[in-house]
């Protein structure tokens, strides 16, 4: 067994099915330590990489949200200032110099650390998942990836923490927006597309171990002929699996059934009004009667 | 190329293949990927890591690629380059179990270095690290004039700058609304700092001010006859105005007004290329703009027009319809937005006067009169926005 098939083994056992190719990108990912950048579209499990390789490694996982404004204070660090204010009015009756002062309110205890300054003064490397990158300022960006090649935060007050550990960043993409050239070179790269059938077949499997073989097999061929409808949001692994749990608890155990019970399990597929209005009933008998 | 082999040791893996390598790496990197010298380390490191027949194949993918576009291309090069056969359809298949991936002969990767079949093309430029040509390119297409580009490339070029020069522009929009510091907020952070000196009393206060929302953009594209040649590019323009500010739409308009702001937000180009045909149908015939204000206001005036808007009009003001009709739509308008501003891709030419029936009408309605007819023009619409 090749260290490949071995750390995809180990992958589908923290609960991520990966496909050999995504596999040897993420044993490449630990053996380089570069960033990973991973792109797809929405729910095909992009996020979920990051989580899967936290459990696999047995590590912390930090997860940064982005969106638009985020900025040091919420992605770095900040004072606790109600601290620092309190302290202050403690110390008034000491006969202390203003340095003295100024370095105890501005010492660690009053420092909070948010997560980029978390993920690299940890004792083990961590798994830093900066989620949807595309959404935040380009200014937030290129700080960013002034981190990501020093890995150390400079704070005026404090001055400059180095990393005591380097962590595993994993940074997802929606395409919001162009990301930069410069980050995308730092980054190893994979796109996540929809999963092929067998995959998604196991995935399905992995996650409801009560669904029957063939009720599975009949729910990934239905999703996959939805995708290839020209819908303005595609349902991903996320609404499928949605739907399995739907059908359960519904007691649908066949796509056979009644089809107006169907349709009213569409919810968990499709997410605007167009595509609702796309589906009519009669392109909704057309794909079960496909799919079966 | 043989200096940048050189830097690499090759204790494990043999010359030829490191050579081999550092080729593959530039090789790409002349189809436009963003690698420089550190991937090239890294490929090695790759080659040194590859566990199996497959893996060199996936290691340089995640490594070279940065963006979809580069994901696509990378089968094609990749098989051109190391000369696998019908190697297309083995990739994929590669998710199915029992494939012919193990077919793959681990052998093969280092032995074809005779026989390249792709053009490495000149060497001249390599070694410098990265592949980034954007910048003088830019400045010599900001003056040409959108008419006088003919090649493909060159309007697709053109395009794409286009497209970005919106984008630029929501950024610097945005970058000046950051620093605005007077506002109704405490800014804690500041007043803490700025206490000190007092002992911890904030005597000083800092306010910090909300971003300023941004302002609605309409935009009105004519896409008659007389404005075929623009045509394509203020499109490019309005798909980048549209993915790059939250809140904008564009409508074109000939003999009637078809809204595009929906179709212009697909994201993959040949998807917007395919919708747009399918509303194209009557393009570049006459012009009315009077009715298709008219249609607009009855439509989508209550909706749209409000006290933060923009309403930008693309056009040559060659008009079949009313004058009449066109003013008194335009004063409609006018009474309701912010800004209403005129793009004119004929105004700056030799010898045009804006004479034409709808632009005598129009014009004393107009906030903003100006010129666009190259990049330089488009781009100077940004101090426009910034003042509003």
């Amino acid at each position: 067994m090749s260290s490949r098939q071995h750390f995809q083994t180990c992958l589908e056992q923290s609960g991520y099915i990966a496909e050999p190719s995504l596999a040897a990108t993420l044993l490449l990912f630990t053996e380089l330590r570069r960033p990973l950048l991973v792109e797809g579209e929405a729910g095909v499990g992009k996020t979920e990489i990051a989580k899967a390789l936290a459990k696999l490694f047995d590590t912390q996982l930090i997860r940064l949200q982005c969106y638009e404004g985020l900025d040091t204070c919420t992605a770095v660090y900040e004072w606790n200032y109600q601290r620092q204010l309190l302290a202050i009015k403690i110390q008034e009756g000491e006969h202390l110099s203003i340095e003295q002062k100024e370095r105890h309110i501005f010492s660690d205890s009053f420092l909070l650390k948010r997560p980029l300054l978390q993920a690299i003064t940890q004792t083990t490397s961590p798994v830093l998942l900066v989620d949807e990158i595309d959404r935040a300022d380009e200014e937030f960006e290129a700080y960013l990836l002034e981190i990501l090649s020093d890995f150390q935060i400079s704070i005026p007050e404090l001055g400059t923490i180095k990393a005591t550990s380097i962590p595993y960043v994993v940074l997802t993409s929606n395409g919001t927006r162009d990301l930069s050239d410069a980050l995308r070179r730092r980054c190893l790269y994979h796109y996540v597309d929809y999963p092929e059938m067998d995959k998604e077949l196991r995935i399905i499997q992995q996650h409801e171990a009560r669904i029957s073989q063939r009720l599975a097999g009949h729910v990934v061929a239905f999703v996959h002929a939805l995708r290839q409808l020209d819908l303005r949001k595609k349902p991903g692994v996320a609404e499928t699996l949605d739907w399995v749990s739907a059908l359960l608890r519904m007691d649908i155990e066949s796509l056979n059934a009644d089809s107006e019970l169907i349709a009213q399990t569409m919810v968990c597929l499709l997410k605007t009004k167009e595509d609702r209005n796309a589906v009519t009933p009669e392109v909704l008998v057309r794909l079960l009667a496909d799919s079966v | 190329m043989s200096t940048e082999a050189s830097l690499f040791n090759q204790a494990t893996i043999g010359d030829i293949l490191v050579t081999r390598l550092v080729e593959f790496v530039r090789l790409t990197r002349k189809n436009g990927f963003q690698v420089g010298i550190a991937e090239a380390i890294d490929a090695i490191k790759v080659a040194e890591l590859c566990f199996e027949p497959m893996g060199l194949y996936w290691g340089l993918r995640a490594l070279l690629c940065s963006k979809a576009d580069d994901w696509r291309r990378f089968d094609q090069l990749f098989d051109s380059y190391w000369q696998f056969e019908n190697s297309k359809r083995q990739v994929q298949s590669s998710s199915r179990p029992n494939g012919k991936l193990e077919q793959r002969s681990p052998k093969k990767f280092g032995i074809a270095a005779d026989s390249l079949q792709v053009q490495l093309g000149d060497d001249s430029d390599a070694g410098d690290g990265s592949a980034r040509g954007g910048a003088c390119y830019q400045a010599t297409h900001l003056q040409k004039d959108f008419r006088f580009l003919t090649t493909a490339s060159d309007i697709e070029a053109m395009a794409l700058l286009v497209q970005r020069l919106a984008y630029r522009m929501r950024r610097r929009l945005r970058r000046r609304w950051q620093i605005a510091h007077e506002g109704k907020r405490l800014q804690l952070r500041h007043t803490v700092r700025y206490s000190l000196s007092y002992g911890g009393t904030p005597l000083e206060p800092v306010y910090s001010q909300r971003r300023r929302k941004q302002p609605r953009l309409i935009l009105f594209l004519d896409v008659s006859r007389s404005m075929n040649i623009y045509s394509y590019f203020f499109l490019r323009f309005a798909h980048g105005i549209i993915s790059a500010f939250d809140d904008a739409h564009a409508f074109i308009y000939h003999t009637h007004l078809v809204s595009i702001t929906d179709a212009l937000r697909e994201q993959s180009n040949e998807k917007l290329k395919e919708k747009l045909t399918a509303i194209s149908a009557g393009w570049a015939g006459g012009t009315r703009i009077g009715d298709s204000l008219q249609y607009f206001n009855q439509q989508f005036g209550r909706k749209l027009l409000s006290r933060g808007t923009l309403f930008m009009v693309l056009s040559d003001g060659l008009d079949t319809g009313s004058p009449a009709l066109l003013a008194e739509q335009l004063k409609i308008i006018k009474q309701r937005v912010r800004r209403l501003i005129w793009l004119n891709p004929l105004l700056g030419r030799e010898g045009y006067q804006p004479l034409a029936g709808g632009m005598v009408a129009a014009l004393p309605l107009l906030d903003v009169f100006a010129p666009a007819f190259n990049l330089e023009t488009l781009a100077a619409l940004e101090s426009v926005l910034i003042k509003i």
